[in-house]
């Protein structure tokens, strides 16, 4: 009887161990990715900073950045992962959105649309980006390792308020601004007749998208994460 | 003194006024103290959170004590179902014809009024509307409802989506550039032969369903098949006319090839495979000796 009783508690720890071992490998994993978040977006800083010293004018700025912003903000997709595995005690679709609309802005608006490229409208928003993500990632890493510098928690609470419009701002100039070359062009667009019997305008939902952005950026985006 | 049977009588005739021995009763109490607050929209629980208490529960058989508390939530505005199901289907049967006659403001001026060069869109036609006069005519004289309302959001929410997806369809199905099935005549003909077959099929299902349930009544049985073959289905599934409703708007697709036809098919999909679970969830906890070679949509699949 005495050795039942011994086997329960070592199945216990044993299984106690490996939440333990999972536990420690996700946080190791998420300071390491929010570290080089933190890092990616600070190097996009940098050299956006540079451009501008150098040329002096914000043309052909957003083309010389293009390849870094892609890489890293294509790579948050995983952080919609991190909340479907549960390492983030976030909502998938929270975050699935947030990151959706920067992936859309980012692919098939600003990087499509070349004629808009050099627009002031997308360097407002690419700079507002800059300044939340480094701030957001390095929120993120300091509380990972449980040393949070007051101006961080202070930065992550209070700079959305001025950051978050001017970035709604710029995002919607720069559709705005891309309209006439999408209807001229016809890009992403299916017209009838064809044997899907479907069509699609993309110049009627960049509208849309617009419009949506009245309740949609009213809603889940104030519940900052 | 009895707390679960209350008896009120007229002291001098000793006629029974008022006898609460249901959950039922507590309904129409509280809706004479509180006249705004219909028996419908009444939730009674015996936990805050717990499950509502049903109209003909007992209140002998509840697990209570010497006293018992209960827990009242207002369910909000609530509307028929029957009104709910008839508002939700005759949407779509006005709006797809709208879009097969071209009435004004919808395709280019030159069209209004005028019909379609290829018989399958008058076929497509004929079919959308049976199925949807068929859908009334199972509201008005077939379905025996379980829960009399639901909430008054629902129809709503309800009506833009089945508005909205008969819209979105019949605009390209009739549109004047409409392209024809691939495989023309085969094609439709095997379509409507698959969507005729699941119409009588989910017809024969919604019979079955009916006679189990004699009217008036609440009671739950299981399903088994009858003498008319449509229904030996109920072999490998537990709701068969969800299986019939996809077999119908696959055929429905196929003979239109219409790409929101099939979203529309994919979508209601879905949501019946969601449901189908659930009914099959709450058949196996019921009923001990439900048979196990049922799935709840799609036979040995799903």
């Amino acid at each position: 009887m005495a050795s039942g009783e011994e086997d329960g508690t070592v199945e216990e720890k044993e299984t106690n161990n490996k939440k333990r071992t999972k536990g420690t490998i996700a946080t190791a994993w998420l300071t390491f990715y929010n570290i080089a978040m933190t890092a990616g977006w600070l190097v996009l800083a940098v050299a956006m900073v540079r451009y501008y010293l150098q040329k002096g004018t914000h043309k052909g700025l957003y083309r010389n950045i293009a390849r870094t912003l892609k890489f890293f903000q294509t790579f948050a997709l995983l952080e919609v992962g991190h909340c479907a595995i549960g390492i983030v005690r976030t909502s998938v679709i929270v975050t699935g959105v947030q990151v959706c609309s920067r992936i859309f802005m980012v692919w098939f608006v600003t990087n499509s649309i070349r004629q808009i490229q050099n627009e002031e409208s997308v360097i407002l928003f690419v700079v507002v980006w800059t300044i939340t993500e480094i701030t957001r990632y390095s929120f993120y890493t300091f509380n990972l390792l449980n040393h949070l510098p007051y101006f961080i928690k202070w930065a992550r609470y209070n700079m959305f308020i001025v950051m978050y419009p001017l970035g709604v701002i710029g995002e919607l100039l720069t559709i705005h601004a891309s309209l006439p070359y999408v209807r001229r062009s016809g890009m992403y667009s299916l017209r009838l007749p064809n044997k899907y019997n479907v069509s699609f305008d993309y110049y009627y939902f960049l509208i849309i998208v617009m419009l949506s952005y009245i309740p949609c950026k009213n809603s889940t985006h104030n519940k900052t994460s | 003194m009895k707390h679960y049977e209350v008896e009120i009588l007229d002291a001098k005739t000793k006629d029974k006024l008022c006898f609460l021995d249901k959950v039922g009763n507590i309904f129409t109490f509280i809706f004479t103290l509180y006249p705004q607050w219909y028996p419908a929209r009444q939730s009674i629980r015996l936990d805050p959170k717990g499950k509502s208490l049903k109209d003909e529960d007992v209140l002998q058989h509840l697990p209570v004590g010497t006293t018992a508390t209960f827990y009242f939530r207002d369910l909000g505005a609530q509307i028929s179902w029957v009104t709910v199901f008839l508002t939700e289907y005759a949407g779509p049967l006005l709006i797809y014809l709208m879009f097969y006659f071209r009435v004004p403001f919808i395709y280019a001026p030159k069209y209004d009024f005028t019909t379609s060069k290829h018989w399958v869109v008058h076929l497509a036609c004929m079919c959308h509307s049976f199925h949807y006069v068929k859908r009334l005519l199972e509201t008005l004289f077939v379905h025996r409802f379980s829960h009399g309302t639901m909430p008054l959001r629902n129809i709503f929410k309800n009506c833009t989506y089945y508005w909205g997806f008969a819209a979105w369809m019949a605009y390209y199905i009739n549109h004047p550039l409409y392209t024809p099935p691939i495989y023309g005549e085969q094609q439709i003909r095997l379509a409507l032969i698959v969507f005729l077959f699941c119409q009588i099929g989910n017809f024969s299902i919604h019979i079955a369903l009916r006679n189990l349930r004699p009217p008036g009544s609440k009671t739950r049985k299981i399903p088994y098949p009858t003498k008319n073959p449509f229904t030996w289905i109920f072999l490998l599934v537990s709701c068969p006319n969800y299986t019939y409703e996809l077999g119908s708007w696959l055929g429905f697709t196929l003979m239109t090839q219409c790409l929101p036809v099939a979203a529309f098919t994919l979508v209601g999909f879905i949501q019946m495979t969601v449901w189908a679970k659930g009914k099959h969830r709450s058949y196996l906890k019921e009923f001990r000796d439900y048979p196990t070679l049922r799935s709840p949509i799609l036979p040995f699949i799903l």
